[in-house]
């Protein structure tokens, strides 16, 4: 029915067109598609191969559940996919309810990152946008995103006051969307 | 400083779900209100994923991937009722003023195809065979494009009516026909625009339309590039003018049968 290697988001779109039709060769190629993306948020928020392993599961099993949770996202898959999987993660790791129901998660059109290549290419590009940064404004950044600490907890942490700690995440985040738009 | 510059930084936190207890109940109840607030969140969301980039981790071990798939075929989808119906007759589904567009559409195929045949062949079985089956064709069509003929279209009397269309595309010809019932009306300025999603490529444009009151559109033959093959058809919201890409969500989407 699919024809191979199709790219983009419109074929995201078919994919999960397909996922409401109970195609189960759909599900597979989307598995295919993005299983890196979410196994790789899952494993560096988690540090555990066996939890990362569960938490794929997990997210893939949610998206064939209810795959018109993806409808309201405006964004592409894989970027929805990896806000869902690291918010999961996070929870796991904090042992903490889901705070999040996959269905409220919405994002604003991302850069296509569909295939390999965009995606390596675009990780290279935050990769350097990281690098770049003071690195007080990474930690900050990274500690919330990847250790799903609250901001009082990194101005604890930090020792910086919980106003310095908004701002710089604020302005990380921003730095990592002005890579995007040149 | 303004309302929103004060909520900007926390909607950054927000969007990492590093805001905690009261901080957060202030958000939600602010976000309940405010648009610009909401879509601020939604593009700061956006820019988090970008985070999810920065890892390049190994792969998943295979037997994640059949322990997937073990799962998902113990838990088989009973398919939800989406925009097209596969494997139903046209006839049954669709109201008669669709059947009846889709009548006139074969039909004008039907008569080119004729003539066709009859300037290059001189009267033979096969065009004697053509000759019926057009004939055939008129009477069937005959009650559906009559004007006088009565339009009713049936809907499961449990659920109200749902947003439906129908697609029919003709490559070599880079023909197509499209026919909605039961569409949502929109606001003033807004129209339905119709997107042919290629194998490869990005969308391209193939009509603007609007529902009239009983919620029935058509496109019939939009300018197309030729022979574009067709992945799927969707729809979105746009401006009155039609967008050259299509602007998110989608509304309605159907691959091919």
């Amino acid at each position: 029915m699919l024809s191979p290697q199709p790219q983009g988001i419109s074929a995201d779109l078919v994919l999960v067109t397909g996922l409401k039709s109970g195609d189960q060769a759909a599900m597979a190629q989307l598995y295919d598609r993005y299983s890196s993306v979410v196994y790789g948020v899952a494993l560096r928020v988690l540090g555990d191969t066996g939890a990362a392993e569960d938490v794929l599961q997990e997210v893939f099993l949610q998206l064939w559940r209810k795959p018109s949770a993806f409808d309201a996202a405006r964004g592409s898959l894989g970027s929805w996919l990896a806000v869902i999987t690291r918010n999961r993660a996070i929870d796991f790791l904090r042992k903490r309810r889901p705070e999040t129901d996959i269905e409220d998660v919405v994002l604003s059109v991302e850069p296509d990152l569909a295939g390999e290549t965009e995606r390596s290419r675009a990780a290279e590009k935050v990769r350097g946008v990281l690098g770049s940064m003071a690195p007080a404004q990474r930690s900050a950044l990274e500690m919330a995103y990847w250790e799903g600490m609250s901001h009082t907890e990194i101005a604890d942490k930090t020792g910086e006051p919980l106003g310095t700690v908004k701002t710089r995440i604020r302005a990380g985040l921003i730095a990592l969307r002005q890579a995007f738009q040149t | 400083m303004s309302e929103h510059e004060q909520y900007a930084e926390d909607l950054a936190l927000y969007a990492l779900n590093a805001l905690q207890g009261e901080d957060r109940a202030r958000v939600d109840a602010h976000l309940a209100t405010c648009a610009a607030c909401r879509l601020g969140l939604e593009q700061l969301r956006g820019d988090t994923a970008l985070l999810a980039l920065s890892t390049a981790g190994p792969r998943p071990p295979q037997r994640a991937r059949q322990r997937l798939l073990d799962a998902i075929s113990r838990e088989p989808r009973v398919p939800q009722v989406v925009q097209t119906s596969p494997r139903h007759s046209w006839w049954g589904i669709l109201g008669w003023a669709a059947t009846a567009a889709i009548v006139i559409f074969a039909l004008s195929l039907w008569k080119e195809n004729s003539a066709l045949k009859t300037t290059l062949s001189s009267v033979s079985s096969q065009s004697a065979r053509n000759a019926r089956e057009l004939e055939e064709l008129r009477r069937i069509a005959a009650p559906l494009i009559a004007p006088e003929a009565q339009h009713i279209t049936l809907v499961s009397t449990r659920t109200p009516a749902q947003p439906q269309g129908k697609a029919l595309y003709l490559r070599s010809r880079s023909s197509l026909v499209f026919l909605a019932n039961n569409m949502p009306p929109l606001p003033p300025q807004k129209a339905y625009e119709l997107w042919l999603i290629p194998t490869t490529g990005s969308p391209i444009p193939a009509g603007i339309f609007k529902p009239d009151a009983h919620g029935s559109a058509s496109v019939v033959n939009p300018p197309l590039p030729s022979g574009v093959e067709a992945k799927a058809f969707a729809i979105t919201v746009e401006n009155e003018a039609g967008a050259s890409t299509p602007t998110m969500p989608i509304v309605m989407i159907g691959a091919g049968e």
